[in-house]
């Protein structure tokens, strides 16, 4: 069931021109708020979707890199009111972007699902993907989501079972997030192979669009992704841009960009004859 | 005393691990399949007479149980009141209770085919006792300990070491027991394959919650049949210290169901109530999603959660707590009381000169508020105190807060 038209309208336009969608993820606030807004703009001008970080104290699913983004983001003051505010800026500037907010349950959940659901939809948030909030537990904030038009995002691993991808399909809207790999964020990505060959599994049991991401760090990996995938995720690789550039802005900023526009050319998808020569380049 | 122990799942949470609203399974995707293996495993082996046979051979044979209860008269004379009688946990082998849910889960890992194990730890007693049973199966073991833990237990580090475990330091937030369990989640979820997470305290997602707590059950089954036995009737005031919950699910679940008993959890005063300086969740807090569960959460208005939580006692330092704690508060059968660093001190001293037993900090928490209810309460009443684990490792930070130089004393 896809209830938010404007997710599905992005995956259907990258489509039509023939690519994968480039979904890109950045920490709010890091490493501090006025920049975190110009560094969301510069991503914004060559992703498809943006998945704006909510920063939390105890991000128990990521690796050092965003663990990092998220220590800067508070440590520099961000509150939800700010993540809301760049939501708004971003949504205002790019009007046909996908905007996720993505983190952890117990931000929404201290705020209180129903005012954390009006604000995002007012700041013009298409989804939401808590990480901490599987299929099983999805119940705690689906009504509510939804009364808002709020895409319930699920991720799904190497770990989960022909049962939970179902149980995902089911309760899951906007597209699924496929994690790469049985790890934290900014690991090495998971085998090629085994993706694709999951991904089948899950296109057997769900029209939403899958997108790829965790371990996702260049564009040739990206590239191979994009032939099989609707949309590939990079976020700790752009959260390296910030961290090999601080006290730098100009810098900062410029390496982002390059580097999203870097992935952004990877999601061409190539003529069929084509993809068995990108796949033997491992 | 064999048939006192009950394998029966008494007040269980329902299919998804709740407790009224609280528990659940609120973790991160990769680590759904490999918790809904742990639980159906554990269901396998608590149905399987076998396990059982073994898990309390262990338990008799290696750990040395049952514990005793002991009527501490002494301590009873010097406060004035109610008597006070201890359950004796302090002399389980490796010296806490944490020792009864490692040998439970390191048997079901072994029974899993896991070869690896790893363990969080704030104290450094549940590292220990996960060390000391992965020693024992030939199991590789990490743990991983908050840098700042690791400088105030001191001993259970080195213990560990001796044991063969692999002590991993942890650096980030406020480097103690929180963020070595998020650490523990994060390899985890790497090694799931291979690797079993022995899980520390009756927190974290399901099953968690409720297999702790049926390990430690065995600390309130004897209790209760002691106290029938020595006392002739059962205590009026049940006591434990709490952390996560570990010891305080183990004394008094098996007496929620003994209306007459008032079950008593102390939580960490730190520097006061008052202060941001304490690890009182359940007094505190308010419901919150932290490390798999719901439960009741030291966090700001926008669910950071505290990065000022404290206690003197490195394994109650800790801003979250098990969900059935919250359960049984929210239900009415839980009273909350706290001791402060301060009053634990003092505890830790009084009990030390009165009975000759060197408490844990930890139990030291559970005292100081039991006395005080002892005080308050006439000579034919029981007081029922979990001495949860002896302080040796607690020696150090003992002596650097009382000022006791080593250079002998002043005749």
């Amino acid at each position: 069931m896809k209830l938010n038209n404007h997710l599905s309208a992005v995956f259907e336009r990258c489509k039509a021109e023939n690519r994968a969608a480039l979904l890109g993820y950045l920490t709010a606030g890091d490493p501090n708020v006025a920049l975190s807004e110009q560094l969301m703009y510069t991503m914004a001008q060559d992703v498809d979707i943006i998945e704006i970080g909510m920063p939390f104290s105890d991000p128990m699913a990521d690796g050092p890199v965003i663990q990092g983004a998220s220590e800067r983001a508070l440590a520099a003051g961000t509150r939800m009111q700010d993540v809301l505010a760049i939501a708004l800026k971003v949504r205002q500037r790019y009007p046909e972007i996908g905007i996720v907010l993505m983190g952890y349950a117990n931000v929404p959940y201290s705020i209180g699902f129903a005012t954390f659901a009006e604000q995002a939809k007012a700041a013009g948030v298409d989804g939401v993907l808590l990480v901490d909030i599987p299929a099983e537990e999805s119940d705690i904030c689906a009504d509510v989501l939804r009364q808002h038009d709020l895409s319930q995002i699920m991720l799904l691993a190497p770990t989960s079972t022909e049962k939970r991808i179902q149980l995902a399909a089911k309760v899951g809207d906007g597209f699924i997030y496929y994690v790469s790999l049985a790890g934290i964020t900014g690991a090495e990505m998971g085998d090629i192979q085994a993706i694709q060959a999951q991904l089948k599994l899950v296109r057997q049991h769900s029209d939403l669009p899958v997108c790829v991401g965790f371990g996702v760090k260049n564009s040739q990996q990206a590239a191979k992704l994009a032939q099989f995938a609707d949309g590939v995720v990079v976020g700790s690789h752009f959260v390296r841009q910030i961290t090999s550039n601080i006290g730098d802005e100009c810098a900062m900023i410029a390496s982002l960009a390059r580097s999203v526009k870097d992935l952004a050319a990877a999601m061409v998808v190539q003529a069929s004859d084509n993809v068995s020569e990108i796949g033997e380049h491992t | 005393m064999k048939d006192i122990y009950d394998l029966e799942i008494k007040h269980p949470p329902d299919a998804g691990g709740h407790f009224g609203m609280f528990g659940g399974r609120f973790a991160a995707e990769t680590l759904m399949q490999p918790l809904q293996e742990i639980e159906d495993a554990f269901f396998a082996a608590w149905a399987d007479p076998k396990f059982h046979d073994e898990r309390m051979d262990l338990l008799h044979n290696y750990v040395g149980r049952a514990t005793p209860l002991y009527h501490a008269q002494h301590l009873t004379a010097a406060v004035g009141g109610a008597q006070i009688y201890l359950k004796r946990e302090d002399l389980n082998h490796t010296g806490a209770h944490k020792v009864n849910n490692t040998i439970g889960q390191a048997l079901l890992a072994r029974r899993m085919g896991k070869k690896k194990v790893i363990a969080e730890t704030g104290a450094g007693q549940h590292g220990v006792a996960t060390a000391t049973v992965a020693a024992m199966f030939d199991m590789q073991c990490d743990i991983y300990m908050g840098r700042e833990d690791i400088r105030r237990q001191a001993p259970n580090v080195f213990r560990m070491k001796l044991l063969g475990a692999n002590v991993v330091p942890v650096d980030s937030g406020n480097a103690t027991l929180k963020d070595a369990v998020n650490e523990a989640l994060r390899v985890w979820v790497a090694s799931c394959e291979d690797t079993y997470y022995i899980f520390g305290t009756a927190a974290g997602p399901h099953p968690f919650p409720l297999m702790v707590r049926q390990f430690h059950a065995v600390i309130g089954q004897e209790a209760r049949a002691q106290c029938l036995a020595q006392a002739g009737k059962l205590p009026d005031v049940a006591v434990a210290c709490v952390g996560g919950g570990s010891n305080a699910m183990g004394l008094l679940h098996p007496l929620r169901d003994d209306a007459s008993v008032r079950l008593v959890a102390v939580e960490a005063g730190g520097h006061g109530l008052d202060t941001a300086e304490h690890a009182a969740s359940l007094a505190k807090g308010k419901p919150g999603i932290i490390h798999g569960s719901l439960s009741y959460v030291l966090a700001d208005a926008e669910g950071q959660i505290s990065a000022d939580a404290h206690s003197i006692s490195a394994g109650l330092d800790y801003p979250g707590v098990g969900p059935e704690l919250a359960y049984m508060m929210d239900e009415g059968r839980l009273e909350l009381d706290s001791a402060t660093d301060e009053e634990a001190l003092q505890a830790f001293q009084t009990l030390t000169r009165a009975e000759g037993i060197i408490p844990a900090l930890e139990s030291s928490h559970a005292l100081a508020a039991g006395m005080r209810i002892a005080a308050s309460m006439d000579e034919d009443k029981v007081v029922l105190i979990n001495l949860s684990g002896r302080g040796d490792k607690d020696l150090g930070t003992v002596m650097d807060l009382l000022d006791l130089a080593d250079d002998g004393q002043t005749p």
